[in-house]
């Protein structure tokens, strides 16, 4: 039989995606042994107990001087940064798109702006961000939404382009405004390809965000880690390391669901 | 007096002529059928027809009124694909022929039930009431047609546009099809422009039966002539085998 014909069953399947995360932890254990092994004190690679133990002090066992339990604090604090800088570059580049998309006007007026504004790093704005709006949070928001609007914007007019002709002209026919094509065309078409955009920013955002924070923050994921480095606390960084991949895998399964949920009809794209 | 009137209508995308010389008086209520061959710019002349495109040169009027530059309320289509929308159920596909022209793009309480109920009575006509709750990716080929068919009916347009509605079809699918759009017409008394690559069902659903064709054929640069309507048959009685010529044309005659 063809390497292509052979498919899985579902036992199987579910083994072979098990399969590298247990790999992957067991090469690290082994390195970690290893080390441990030839140097007690070594910290570079703690023994996975060690960082089982450090995590469950870092999200049970409150500050020494504050009580407070930091690592919910800096949970609470990125994804708030997060969640703002996202939701900002979601919504302006969901009208913007639409408008781009839309109005052969818009278009001249905007789309090779945008196309040039997208090619600018926005690490390298990061300085004028902290000159322009402070250390405090707006600069990191801004980051985040200046690092993704753009890819959303031209994502998302570049999808109401694709729109069908045949179903714009079709709305004309039953006598719809511009207005109501935007809402009740183009919009409602468009909102599976927003959640799909989104899920894609989420790595660069996440890039954004740990960067500003690791610069200039007194909370937050980005922050810490960069903080107990100094120490070389390698348990905890990866603590953190750990917590926000599984941040992002929920976050990311979570707007999956959505769509699902909420755009039946768009099918096996998503 | 007719009621679609085409003077004189070209057509050219860039340098190259598509449509040239087109003239055609339609009278209210008639069924026309457009056959021609792949390429030759039907699809081109039902866009004309409605003012997705302005002609080069010529105008288009309906009922006298001035050439229309956009799309609009007046003129129904269907093409033979996207034609309805997937985000919409199969009822409120139907609801949009009338909701789209209101300034949210749908009605609100009481107004909405009615149209709900306007609804239903469509679809029971056109036979979906089963799978009204459905999105229309679920539904087959034939099924598609005939919601697109009712929801452009449902903008009670005067003119119907239709371009190759049928052409994805299987030849049963497809006599339903002309019984039910049959039906339709009897009922609406509604002016259609129907393409198709189906010369018996030209004949069968149309009153006239236009062809389009290149006039002159040059055989070094086969694209410096655009079509025209060559032929005009008279398509009631069943069509054949009794043809009358209908008007002057551009056919080429023997010298
Ligand atoms: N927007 C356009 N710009 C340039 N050329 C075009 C455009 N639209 C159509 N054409 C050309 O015009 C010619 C006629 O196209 P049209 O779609 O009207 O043909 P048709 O008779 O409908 O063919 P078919 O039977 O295959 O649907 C084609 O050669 C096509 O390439
Ligand atoms: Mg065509």
């Amino acid at each position: 039989m063809r390497l292509i014909n052979l498919k899985p069953g579902r036992p199987l399947a579910v083994f072979l995606a098990l399969l590298p995360f247990a790999l992957a932890f067991l090469a690290y254990a082994v390195a970690s042994q290893i080390r441990l092994e030839a140097n007690a004190a070594d910290k570079l690679l703690p023994a996975p107990g060690t960082v089982w133990d450090t995590a469950v002090r870092l999200t049970t066992e409150g500050d020494r001087r504050t009580g407070r339990i930091l690592f919910w604090h800096d949970t609470w604090a990125s994804l708030q940064r997060l969640g703002l800088g996202i939701g900002i570059s979601a919504g302006v580049g969901l009208i913007f798109g639409l408008l781009i998309g839309l109005l052969p006007l818009m278009r001249s007026f905007l789309a090779q702006f945008v196309a040039v504004l997208s090619m600018i790093p926005p690490l390298a704005l990061l300085p004028i961000l902290f000159i322009v709006f402070g250390l405090g949070e707006l600069s990191k928001v801004v980051l985040i939404v200046i690092g993704t609007l753009p890819f959303l914007i031209r994502d998302l007019s570049q999808r109401v382009l694709d729109l069908p002709e045949e179903l714009l002209v079709k709305a004309q026919t039953l006598g719809a405004s511009s207005w109501v094509i935007a809402i009740r065309v183009a919009l409602p078409q468009v909102m599976p390809r927003l959640i799909q955009s989104v899920r894609l920013s989420l790595g660069p955002a996440w890039l954004f965000l740990i960067a500003a924070e690791a610069i200039a923050s007194d909370l937050g994921l980005g922050y810490r880690i960069f903080l107990v480095r100094r120490y070389l606390a390698m348990d905890v960084i990866l603590t953190y390391v750990i917590w926000i991949t599984i941040l992002a895998f929920l976050i990311d399964w979570t707007l999956r669901w959505v769509s699902r949920r909420y755009f039946p009809w768009a099918g096996a794209g998503l | 007096m007719s009621f679609v009137s085409v003077r004189n209508v070209f057509q050219t995308y860039g340098r190259r002529p598509i449509i040239e010389r087109v003239d055609l008086d339609v009278t209210e209520g008639e069924f026309i059928s457009i056959v021609g061959a792949s390429g030759c710019g039907k699809s081109t002349f039902l866009r004309l027809l409605l003012a997705q495109e302005r002609p080069t040169r010529g105008e288009i009027r309906i009922a006298d009124a001035p050439p229309a530059s956009e799309p609009g309320l007046d003129r129904g289509v269907v093409f033979q694909r996207y034609s309805v929308f997937p985000h919409l159920t199969v009822r409120e596909n139907i609801v949009a022929g009338e909701g789209f022209r209101r300034g949210w793009g749908r009605f609100f309480g009481a107004a909405r039930r009615a149209a709900l109920t306007r609804a239903d009575d469509t679809l029971a006509r056109i036979g979906l009431d089963h799978v009204a709750g459905h999105y229309p990716a679920t539904l087959s080929g034939g099924m598609q047609q005939r919601l697109a068919i009712g929801q452009a009916l449902a903008a009670r347009p005067r003119v119907l546009l239709l371009d190759e509605p049928f052409g994805a079809l299987d030849p049963g699918t497809r006599q339903s099809m002309h019984a039910f759009l049959t039906d339709l017409r009897t009922e609406t008394g509604m002016t259609v422009f129907m393409v198709t690559h189906d010369l018996e069902e030209a004949f069968k659903l149309g009153d006239r039966v236009l062809v389009f064709d290149k006039p002159r054929w040059d055989p070094h640069d086969p694209d410096v002539n655009g079509a025209t309507i060559t032929y005009d048959f008279d398509a009631r009685n069943g069509g054949i085998p009794f043809q009358t010529l209908e008007e002057k044309t551009h056919v080429l005659h023997p010298v």
